[in-house]
Protein backbone atom coordinates (compact mmCIF):
# COMPACT_ATOMS: atom_id res chain seq x y z
CA UNK A 1 0.00 0.00 0.00
CA UNK A 2 3.05 2.32 0.77
CA UNK A 3 4.73 0.87 -2.31
CA UNK A 4 1.48 2.14 -4.43
CA UNK A 5 1.15 5.54 -2.77
CA UNK A 6 4.82 6.28 -2.93
CA UNK A 7 4.96 5.25 -6.94
CA UNK A 8 1.42 6.91 -7.37
CA UNK A 9 3.17 10.19 -9.43
CA UNK A 10 5.34 8.10 -11.73
CA UNK A 11 2.13 5.77 -12.52
CA UNK A 12 -0.27 9.04 -13.01
CA UNK A 13 2.31 10.14 -15.49
CA UNK A 14 3.03 6.97 -17.08
CA UNK A 15 -0.92 6.59 -17.37
CA UNK A 16 -1.22 10.50 -19.40
CA UNK A 17 1.88 9.37 -21.35
CA UNK A 18 0.03 5.97 -22.73
CA UNK A 19 -3.36 7.77 -22.90
CA UNK A 20 -1.45 10.71 -24.97
CA UNK A 21 0.12 7.74 -26.91
CA UNK A 22 -3.30 6.32 -27.65
CA UNK A 23 -4.74 9.45 -29.30
CA UNK A 24 -1.97 10.90 -31.01
CA UNK A 25 -1.57 6.70 -32.91
CA UNK A 26 -5.74 7.31 -33.34
CA UNK A 27 -5.24 9.79 -35.26
CA UNK A 28 -2.46 8.99 -37.27
CA UNK A 29 -4.24 5.69 -37.97
CA UNK A 30 -1.17 4.08 -39.38
CA UNK A 31 -0.86 0.82 -37.22
CA UNK A 32 2.29 -0.39 -39.06
CA UNK A 33 4.11 2.95 -38.27
CA UNK A 34 2.37 3.96 -34.57
CA UNK A 35 -0.02 1.01 -33.47
CA UNK A 36 -1.97 2.34 -30.37
CA UNK A 37 -0.80 0.71 -26.89
CA UNK A 38 -4.54 -1.03 -27.16
CA UNK A 39 -3.48 -2.39 -30.82
CA UNK A 40 -0.32 -3.81 -28.71
CA UNK A 41 -2.00 -5.24 -25.88
CA UNK A 42 -4.21 -7.31 -28.08
CA UNK A 43 -1.19 -8.94 -30.17
CA UNK A 44 0.76 -9.53 -27.13
CA UNK A 45 -2.34 -11.37 -25.84
CA UNK A 46 -3.22 -13.35 -29.66
CA UNK A 47 0.65 -14.44 -29.76
CA UNK A 48 1.12 -14.94 -25.92
CA UNK A 49 1.62 -19.18 -26.83
CA UNK A 50 5.00 -18.49 -28.95
CA UNK A 51 6.14 -15.34 -27.45
CA UNK A 52 6.04 -16.43 -23.64
CA UNK A 53 6.60 -20.32 -24.33
CA UNK A 54 9.65 -19.94 -27.17
CA UNK A 55 10.92 -16.34 -27.22
CA UNK A 56 10.75 -14.96 -24.04
CA UNK A 57 12.57 -18.32 -22.43
CA UNK A 58 15.08 -17.89 -25.04
CA UNK A 59 15.95 -14.24 -24.43
CA UNK A 60 16.16 -14.84 -21.34
CA UNK A 61 18.16 -17.93 -21.19
CA UNK A 62 20.81 -15.29 -23.21
CA UNK A 63 20.28 -12.97 -21.00
CA UNK A 64 20.93 -15.00 -17.73
CA UNK A 65 24.02 -16.87 -18.91
CA UNK A 66 25.57 -13.76 -20.22
CA UNK A 67 24.82 -11.64 -16.66
CA UNK A 68 26.05 -14.65 -14.75
CA UNK A 69 29.24 -14.77 -16.77
CA UNK A 70 29.79 -11.08 -16.65
CA UNK A 71 29.47 -11.01 -13.07
CA UNK A 72 31.88 -13.98 -12.18
CA UNK A 73 34.22 -12.21 -14.98
CA UNK A 74 34.12 -8.44 -13.49
CA UNK A 75 33.82 -9.37 -9.58
CA UNK A 76 36.90 -11.29 -10.95
CA UNK A 77 38.43 -8.46 -11.92
CA UNK A 78 37.32 -6.25 -9.62
CA UNK A 79 38.93 -8.35 -7.10
CA UNK A 80 42.09 -8.98 -9.05
CA UNK A 81 42.39 -4.68 -9.46
CA UNK A 82 41.83 -3.87 -6.17
CA UNK A 83 44.66 -6.71 -4.84
CA UNK A 84 47.52 -5.39 -7.47
CA UNK A 85 47.92 -1.99 -8.76
CA UNK A 86 50.20 -4.11 -11.57
CA UNK A 87 46.91 -5.84 -12.54
CA UNK A 88 44.60 -2.77 -12.57
CA UNK A 89 47.20 -0.71 -14.95
CA UNK A 90 47.72 -3.29 -17.12
CA UNK A 91 43.46 -4.31 -17.37
CA UNK A 92 41.87 -1.19 -16.71
CA UNK A 93 42.49 0.93 -20.04
CA UNK A 94 41.17 -2.42 -22.05
CA UNK A 95 38.36 -2.62 -20.10
CA UNK A 96 37.58 0.80 -20.73
CA UNK A 97 39.04 0.30 -24.55
CA UNK A 98 36.44 -2.61 -24.63
CA UNK A 99 33.20 -0.09 -24.64
CA UNK A 100 34.32 2.04 -26.96
CA UNK A 101 33.54 -1.21 -29.05
CA UNK A 102 30.17 -0.08 -31.21
CA UNK A 103 27.70 -3.16 -30.20
CA UNK A 104 25.84 -2.85 -32.98
CA UNK A 105 28.89 -3.00 -34.62
CA UNK A 106 31.15 -5.84 -33.81
CA UNK A 107 27.73 -8.08 -33.25
CA UNK A 108 27.11 -9.58 -36.47
CA UNK A 109 30.75 -10.75 -35.97
CA UNK A 110 30.16 -12.77 -33.30
CA UNK A 111 27.35 -14.25 -35.45
CA UNK A 112 29.66 -14.64 -38.03
CA UNK A 113 32.47 -16.74 -35.70
CA UNK A 114 29.45 -18.14 -33.24
CA UNK A 115 26.62 -19.07 -35.63
CA UNK A 116 23.26 -18.38 -34.67
CA UNK A 117 23.23 -20.25 -31.24
CA UNK A 118 23.25 -18.84 -27.75
CA UNK A 119 26.76 -17.98 -27.84
CA UNK A 120 26.80 -15.32 -30.04
CA UNK A 121 24.29 -12.90 -28.24
CA UNK A 122 26.09 -14.25 -24.66
CA UNK A 123 28.74 -12.34 -25.85
CA UNK A 124 27.19 -9.14 -27.47
CA UNK A 125 25.74 -9.17 -23.56
CA UNK A 126 28.76 -10.02 -21.68
CA UNK A 127 30.43 -7.42 -23.66
CA UNK A 128 27.33 -4.81 -22.58
CA UNK A 129 27.41 -5.48 -19.01
CA UNK A 130 30.91 -6.80 -17.89
CA UNK A 131 32.23 -3.20 -17.76
CA UNK A 132 29.88 -1.60 -15.48
CA UNK A 133 30.11 -4.45 -12.98
CA UNK A 134 33.95 -4.83 -12.99
CA UNK A 135 34.07 -1.05 -12.61
CA UNK A 136 31.54 -0.10 -10.01
CA UNK A 137 32.45 -2.92 -7.64
CA UNK A 138 36.07 -2.37 -8.03
CA UNK A 139 35.07 1.84 -7.10
CA UNK A 140 33.41 -0.38 -4.09
CA UNK A 141 36.27 -1.82 -2.84
CA UNK A 142 38.18 1.60 -3.07
CA UNK A 143 35.29 2.94 -1.06
CA UNK A 144 36.36 0.95 1.90
CA UNK A 145 37.50 2.27 5.16
CA UNK A 146 40.96 2.27 5.51
CA UNK A 147 40.60 3.15 9.50
CA UNK A 148 38.07 0.11 9.71
CA UNK A 149 40.90 -1.69 8.08
CA UNK A 150 43.79 -0.97 10.27
CA UNK A 151 41.43 -0.92 13.54
CA UNK A 152 41.44 -5.24 12.36
CA UNK A 153 45.05 -4.61 11.47
CA UNK A 154 45.73 -3.88 15.16
CA UNK A 155 43.51 -7.03 16.16
CA UNK A 156 45.77 -9.51 14.52
CA UNK A 157 43.52 -9.67 11.14
CA UNK A 158 45.38 -10.50 8.09
CA UNK A 159 44.73 -9.92 4.18
CA UNK A 160 41.58 -12.10 4.06
CA UNK A 161 40.10 -11.07 7.31
CA UNK A 162 40.20 -7.12 5.99
CA UNK A 163 38.77 -8.63 2.39
CA UNK A 164 35.96 -10.79 4.09
CA UNK A 165 34.95 -8.57 6.93
CA UNK A 166 35.56 -4.82 5.77
CA UNK A 167 35.68 -4.76 1.38
CA UNK A 168 33.03 -7.58 0.94
CA UNK A 169 30.29 -5.06 2.95
CA UNK A 170 31.87 -2.02 2.20
CA UNK A 171 31.25 -3.42 -1.66
CA UNK A 172 27.72 -4.35 -1.50
CA UNK A 173 25.68 -1.20 -2.03
CA UNK A 174 27.85 -0.44 -5.21
CA UNK A 175 27.31 -4.75 -6.14
CA UNK A 176 23.76 -4.03 -6.22
CA UNK A 177 23.86 -0.55 -7.89
CA UNK A 178 25.96 -2.51 -10.76
CA UNK A 179 23.78 -5.56 -10.83
CA UNK A 180 20.73 -3.06 -10.99
CA UNK A 181 22.12 -1.15 -13.99
CA UNK A 182 23.84 -4.29 -15.55
CA UNK A 183 19.89 -6.45 -15.90
CA UNK A 184 18.39 -3.91 -18.21
CA UNK A 185 21.64 -3.57 -20.16
CA UNK A 186 21.91 -7.30 -20.71
CA UNK A 187 18.36 -7.61 -22.00
CA UNK A 188 19.53 -5.06 -24.57
CA UNK A 189 22.34 -7.20 -25.29
CA UNK A 190 20.04 -9.75 -25.51
CA UNK A 191 18.08 -8.30 -27.84
CA UNK A 192 20.49 -6.93 -30.08
CA UNK A 193 22.27 -10.03 -30.59
CA UNK A 194 19.00 -12.08 -31.68
CA UNK A 195 18.20 -8.77 -33.86
CA UNK A 196 21.11 -9.31 -35.89
CA UNK A 197 21.25 -13.26 -36.27
CA UNK A 198 19.17 -15.84 -34.15
CA UNK A 199 16.54 -18.35 -34.73
CA UNK A 200 14.46 -17.24 -31.60
CA UNK A 201 13.82 -14.66 -29.03
CA UNK A 202 11.72 -11.76 -28.63
CA UNK A 203 14.62 -9.69 -30.82
CA UNK A 204 14.50 -12.23 -33.49
CA UNK A 205 10.91 -12.08 -33.04
CA UNK A 206 10.44 -8.34 -33.68
CA UNK A 207 12.37 -8.16 -36.69
CA UNK A 208 10.36 -10.74 -38.18
CA UNK A 209 7.17 -8.81 -37.64
CA UNK A 210 9.36 -5.77 -38.66
CA UNK A 211 10.16 -7.43 -42.20
CA UNK A 212 6.02 -8.01 -41.97
CA UNK A 213 4.63 -4.47 -41.09
CA UNK A 214 3.41 -5.54 -38.15
CA UNK A 215 3.86 -2.58 -35.89
CA UNK A 216 2.04 -4.22 -33.29
CA UNK A 217 3.67 -7.29 -33.52
CA UNK A 218 7.09 -5.33 -33.65
CA UNK A 219 5.95 -3.55 -30.13
CA UNK A 220 4.59 -6.26 -28.51
CA UNK A 221 8.27 -8.50 -27.89
CA UNK A 222 10.15 -4.77 -26.84
CA UNK A 223 6.52 -3.87 -24.58
CA UNK A 224 7.25 -7.86 -22.90
CA UNK A 225 11.62 -7.67 -22.65
CA UNK A 226 10.59 -3.98 -20.68
CA UNK A 227 8.70 -5.74 -18.32
CA UNK A 228 10.70 -8.55 -17.82
CA UNK A 229 13.81 -6.53 -17.32
CA UNK A 230 11.74 -4.36 -14.81
CA UNK A 231 10.64 -7.09 -12.73
CA UNK A 232 13.90 -8.43 -12.59
CA UNK A 233 15.29 -5.23 -11.21
CA UNK A 234 12.65 -4.72 -8.73
CA UNK A 235 13.23 -8.71 -7.72
CA UNK A 236 17.02 -7.51 -7.29
CA UNK A 237 15.82 -4.12 -5.20
CA UNK A 238 13.79 -6.54 -2.76
CA UNK A 239 17.29 -8.60 -2.11
CA UNK A 240 18.95 -4.94 -1.78
CA UNK A 241 16.82 -3.98 0.72
CA UNK A 242 16.88 -7.79 2.28
CA UNK A 243 20.58 -7.97 2.64
CA UNK A 244 21.31 -3.77 3.17
CA UNK A 245 19.02 -3.70 5.93
CA UNK A 246 21.47 -1.82 7.98
CA UNK A 247 21.52 1.32 5.97
CA UNK A 248 19.33 4.00 6.81
CA UNK A 249 15.95 3.57 5.30
CA UNK A 250 17.12 0.13 4.75
CA UNK B 1 54.82 -2.32 30.31
CA UNK B 2 55.35 0.41 27.71
CA UNK B 3 58.94 1.50 26.86
CA UNK B 4 60.41 3.85 23.68
CA UNK B 5 63.62 3.64 23.58
CA UNK B 6 65.41 6.36 21.08
CA UNK B 7 62.34 5.91 18.76
CA UNK B 8 62.60 8.07 15.18
CA UNK B 9 59.99 7.97 12.22
CA UNK B 10 60.14 9.95 9.02
CA UNK B 11 57.19 10.45 7.14
CA UNK B 12 57.61 9.26 3.43
CA UNK B 13 57.95 12.19 1.27
CA UNK B 14 58.92 14.45 4.56
CA UNK B 15 62.65 15.74 4.98
CA UNK B 16 62.35 15.56 8.76
CA UNK B 17 61.57 13.00 11.50
CA UNK B 18 58.18 14.06 13.13
CA UNK B 19 59.67 11.59 16.21
CA UNK B 20 63.08 12.01 16.94
CA UNK B 21 65.00 9.79 19.38
CA UNK B 22 62.00 9.77 21.60
CA UNK B 23 62.31 8.03 24.62
CA UNK B 24 59.59 7.23 27.38
CA UNK B 25 57.75 4.59 29.35
CA UNK B 26 54.60 3.77 31.18
CA UNK B 27 54.61 2.05 34.04
CA UNK B 28 51.90 -0.73 34.54
CA UNK B 29 48.26 0.21 35.49
CA UNK B 30 49.21 3.97 34.75
CA UNK B 31 46.96 6.28 33.09
CA UNK B 32 48.68 8.64 30.54
CA UNK B 33 47.62 11.53 28.71
CA UNK B 34 49.56 12.60 25.90
CA UNK B 35 48.75 16.39 25.17
CA UNK B 36 49.75 18.25 22.04
CA UNK B 37 48.33 20.39 19.49
CA UNK B 38 46.72 19.44 16.69
CA UNK B 39 49.29 17.67 14.08
CA UNK B 40 51.69 17.76 16.04
CA UNK B 41 52.19 13.79 15.70
CA UNK B 42 50.72 12.65 18.89
CA UNK B 43 48.76 9.50 16.59
CA UNK B 44 51.80 8.84 14.96
CA UNK B 45 52.82 7.64 18.63
CA UNK B 46 50.19 5.25 18.51
CA UNK B 47 50.74 4.51 15.15
CA UNK B 48 53.92 3.13 15.84
CA UNK B 49 53.02 1.19 19.05
CA UNK B 50 50.27 -0.84 17.35
CA UNK B 51 52.21 -1.58 14.64
CA UNK B 52 50.67 0.43 11.39
CA UNK B 53 54.14 2.46 11.10
CA UNK B 54 57.84 0.58 11.36
CA UNK B 55 59.91 3.21 13.25
CA UNK B 56 63.11 4.36 11.48
CA UNK B 57 65.22 3.69 14.51
CA UNK B 58 64.69 2.79 17.97
CA UNK B 59 62.75 -0.28 20.14
CA UNK B 60 59.60 0.27 21.11
CA UNK B 61 58.85 -2.67 24.08
CA UNK B 62 55.89 -4.14 25.70
CA UNK B 63 55.69 -5.99 28.80
CA UNK B 64 59.92 -5.55 28.38
CA UNK B 65 59.62 -7.22 24.96
CA UNK B 66 60.13 -5.93 21.46
CA UNK B 67 56.72 -5.27 19.60
CA UNK B 68 58.04 -6.85 16.29
CA UNK B 69 57.95 -10.53 17.40
CA UNK B 70 54.39 -9.70 19.30
CA UNK B 71 50.64 -10.05 18.20
CA UNK B 72 47.36 -8.68 20.00
CA UNK B 73 49.59 -6.81 22.63
CA UNK B 74 47.44 -3.42 22.57
CA UNK B 75 44.13 -2.65 22.55
CA UNK B 76 43.25 0.65 19.78
CA UNK B 77 40.38 2.46 20.07
CA UNK B 78 40.52 5.45 17.33
CA UNK B 79 38.73 9.11 17.33
CA UNK B 80 35.69 7.37 15.60
CA UNK B 81 33.79 4.44 16.85
CA UNK B 82 34.86 2.87 13.76
CA UNK B 83 32.03 0.37 14.56
CA UNK B 84 31.01 -1.43 11.51
CA UNK B 85 27.53 -0.28 10.18
CA UNK B 86 26.59 -3.76 8.97
CA UNK B 87 27.29 -5.35 12.23
CA UNK B 88 25.01 -5.84 15.47
CA UNK B 89 26.39 -4.26 18.18
CA UNK B 90 27.24 -7.35 19.55
CA UNK B 91 29.21 -8.71 16.55
CA UNK B 92 31.20 -5.52 16.31
CA UNK B 93 32.35 -5.55 20.04
CA UNK B 94 33.39 -9.81 19.55
CA UNK B 95 35.04 -8.50 16.09
CA UNK B 96 38.88 -8.83 18.66
CA UNK B 97 37.86 -12.41 19.77
CA UNK B 98 36.52 -13.65 15.99
CA UNK B 99 39.63 -12.72 14.48
CA UNK B 100 42.00 -14.16 17.26
CA UNK B 101 39.46 -17.67 16.06
CA UNK B 102 39.25 -19.19 19.50
CA UNK B 103 35.76 -19.25 20.36
CA UNK B 104 32.47 -20.21 18.92
CA UNK B 105 29.92 -17.91 18.24
CA UNK B 106 27.80 -18.87 21.00
CA UNK B 107 31.10 -17.99 23.23
CA UNK B 108 31.97 -14.96 21.61
CA UNK B 109 28.39 -13.70 21.99
CA UNK B 110 28.47 -14.66 25.75
CA UNK B 111 31.68 -12.68 25.90
CA UNK B 112 30.62 -9.77 24.40
CA UNK B 113 27.08 -9.58 25.87
CA UNK B 114 28.97 -9.41 29.40
CA UNK B 115 31.41 -6.40 28.07
CA UNK B 116 28.03 -4.81 27.08
CA UNK B 117 27.29 -5.43 30.76
CA UNK B 118 30.13 -3.55 31.82
CA UNK B 119 30.14 -0.72 29.97
CA UNK B 120 25.96 -0.59 30.60
CA UNK B 121 24.73 -1.44 27.35
CA UNK B 122 22.81 -4.30 28.38
CA UNK B 123 20.36 -5.01 25.83
CA UNK B 124 21.72 -3.30 23.14
CA UNK B 125 23.78 -6.52 21.83
CA UNK B 126 21.28 -7.11 19.15
CA UNK B 127 20.97 -3.22 17.95
CA UNK B 128 22.69 -1.75 15.25
CA UNK B 129 25.22 0.75 15.54
CA UNK B 130 23.23 3.52 14.34
CA UNK B 131 20.25 2.80 16.39
CA UNK B 132 22.77 4.39 19.73
CA UNK B 133 23.85 7.99 20.13
CA UNK B 134 26.98 8.98 20.27
CA UNK B 135 27.89 8.32 23.91
CA UNK B 136 26.63 4.54 23.64
CA UNK B 137 28.67 3.98 20.46
CA UNK B 138 31.59 5.03 22.20
CA UNK B 139 30.92 2.66 25.15
CA UNK B 140 30.47 0.11 22.36
CA UNK B 141 33.71 0.91 20.90
CA UNK B 142 35.50 0.52 24.25
CA UNK B 143 33.88 -2.39 25.08
CA UNK B 144 35.35 -3.76 21.75
CA UNK B 145 38.92 -2.63 22.52
CA UNK B 146 38.38 -4.32 26.35
CA UNK B 147 38.16 -7.85 24.42
CA UNK B 148 41.26 -7.43 22.68
CA UNK B 149 42.04 -8.57 26.12
CA UNK B 150 45.37 -6.58 26.33
CA UNK B 151 46.96 -4.59 29.03
CA UNK B 152 47.86 -1.71 27.23
CA UNK B 153 45.24 0.32 25.92
CA UNK B 154 45.77 3.37 23.21
CA UNK B 155 43.23 5.58 23.35
CA UNK B 156 43.29 8.23 20.44
CA UNK B 157 40.93 11.02 21.69
CA UNK B 158 37.77 9.11 21.69
CA UNK B 159 35.83 11.71 22.93
CA UNK B 160 36.62 14.81 20.80
CA UNK B 161 33.64 13.86 18.91
CA UNK B 162 30.83 14.17 21.77
CA UNK B 163 28.87 17.31 22.92
CA UNK B 164 30.31 18.59 26.30
CA UNK B 165 27.85 16.56 29.02
CA UNK B 166 28.37 13.53 27.02
CA UNK B 167 32.40 14.13 27.02
CA UNK B 168 32.35 14.48 30.75
CA UNK B 169 30.46 11.74 32.06
CA UNK B 170 32.25 9.59 29.48
CA UNK B 171 35.29 11.10 31.43
CA UNK B 172 33.99 9.79 34.71
CA UNK B 173 32.72 6.59 33.26
CA UNK B 174 36.32 5.64 31.48
CA UNK B 175 38.51 6.12 35.10
CA UNK B 176 35.80 4.44 36.79
CA UNK B 177 36.43 1.69 34.11
CA UNK B 178 40.52 2.10 34.51
CA UNK B 179 40.13 1.43 38.23
CA UNK B 180 38.28 -1.42 37.90
CA UNK B 181 40.34 -3.43 35.28
CA UNK B 182 43.95 -2.26 35.94
CA UNK B 183 44.95 -1.78 32.36
CA UNK B 184 47.47 0.81 31.62
CA UNK B 185 45.77 3.82 29.30
CA UNK B 186 47.62 5.76 27.01
CA UNK B 187 45.18 8.63 26.02
CA UNK B 188 45.61 11.21 23.32
CA UNK B 189 43.81 14.30 23.71
CA UNK B 190 44.35 18.22 23.00
CA UNK B 191 41.80 19.00 25.71
CA UNK B 192 44.17 20.32 28.71
CA UNK B 193 41.03 19.27 31.43
CA UNK B 194 40.70 16.63 30.10
CA UNK B 195 43.66 15.14 30.47
CA UNK B 196 44.54 17.01 34.01
CA UNK B 197 41.42 15.29 35.01
CA UNK B 198 41.90 11.73 33.28
CA UNK B 199 45.43 11.24 34.32
CA UNK B 200 48.09 10.01 36.80
CA UNK B 201 50.78 12.31 34.90
CA UNK B 202 50.48 14.09 31.67
CA UNK B 203 53.20 13.79 29.07
CA UNK B 204 53.23 17.04 26.60
CA UNK B 205 54.45 17.27 23.09
CA UNK B 206 55.48 20.46 23.34
CA UNK B 207 57.15 20.80 20.15
CA UNK B 208 57.30 18.98 16.34
CA UNK B 209 59.01 17.17 15.99
CA UNK B 210 59.17 14.63 19.09
CA UNK B 211 62.11 14.69 20.98
CA UNK B 212 60.91 14.34 24.45
CA UNK B 213 57.91 14.21 26.02
CA UNK B 214 57.80 16.66 28.96
CA UNK B 215 55.53 14.76 31.63
CA UNK B 216 53.65 16.87 34.48
CA UNK B 217 52.50 14.93 37.56
CA UNK B 218 49.12 14.97 38.52
CA UNK B 219 48.35 16.42 41.95
CA UNK B 220 44.87 14.88 42.51
CA UNK B 221 44.72 11.20 44.00
CA UNK B 222 42.13 8.90 42.85
CA UNK B 223 39.37 8.18 42.94
CA UNK B 224 38.74 11.54 41.25
CA UNK B 225 35.62 13.70 40.87
CA UNK B 226 35.19 16.71 38.77
CA UNK B 227 35.16 18.93 42.25
CA UNK B 228 39.29 17.72 42.04
CA UNK B 229 39.64 20.28 39.03
CA UNK B 230 38.92 23.38 41.48
CA UNK B 231 41.96 22.63 43.62
CA UNK B 232 44.27 25.27 43.61
CA UNK B 233 47.54 22.71 42.64
CA UNK B 234 45.13 21.34 39.77
CA UNK B 235 43.83 24.55 38.27
CA UNK B 236 47.73 26.15 38.49
CA UNK B 237 48.75 22.73 36.40
CA UNK B 238 46.17 23.28 33.60
CA UNK B 239 47.44 26.56 33.79
CA UNK B 240 51.38 25.47 33.15
CA UNK B 241 49.93 23.14 30.38
CA UNK B 242 48.08 25.73 28.92
CA UNK B 243 51.23 28.32 28.78
CA UNK B 244 53.21 25.26 27.50
CA UNK B 245 51.08 24.48 24.70
CA UNK B 246 50.85 28.57 23.88
CA UNK B 247 54.53 28.69 22.83
CA UNK B 248 53.85 25.87 20.43
CA UNK B 249 51.41 27.86 18.25
CA UNK B 250 53.37 30.84 18.88
CA UNK B 251 55.61 31.45 15.66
Amino acid sequence: MKAAKRNLPALAFLLALVMLWQLGAMELGAAYILPTPAQIAEKLWQLRVPLFTVHLPATLSVTAVGLGISLVLGLLLAVCMDASPLVRKVLYPLVVASQTIPTTAIAPLFVLWFGYGLWSKVLVTILITFFPIAITVYDGFRSASQEMAELLQSYGAGVGAVFWKVKIPCALPYFFSALKMAIPMSVIGAAIGEWLGAQRGLGYFSRRMMTQLDGAGVFAPIVLLSAAAMLCVALVSLLERRVLRWRDGG
Amino acid sequence: MLEFDHVSYQYPGEDFDIIDQLSFRAAPGSFHCILGVSGCGKSTIFRLINGQLVPKSGEIRVGGAPIGGQKRYCGYMPQKDLLFPWRTVWENVALPLEIAGCLSKAQRRDRAEQALRDVGLEGCAAKLPRELSGGMRQRAAFARTMLAGCDLLLLDEPFSALDFLTRISMQEWLLDQWQRHHKTILFITHDVEEAVFLSSSVLVAARTPIRRLEEAHVPAPFPRTRACLARPDMAALKEQLIDTLRKQVTP
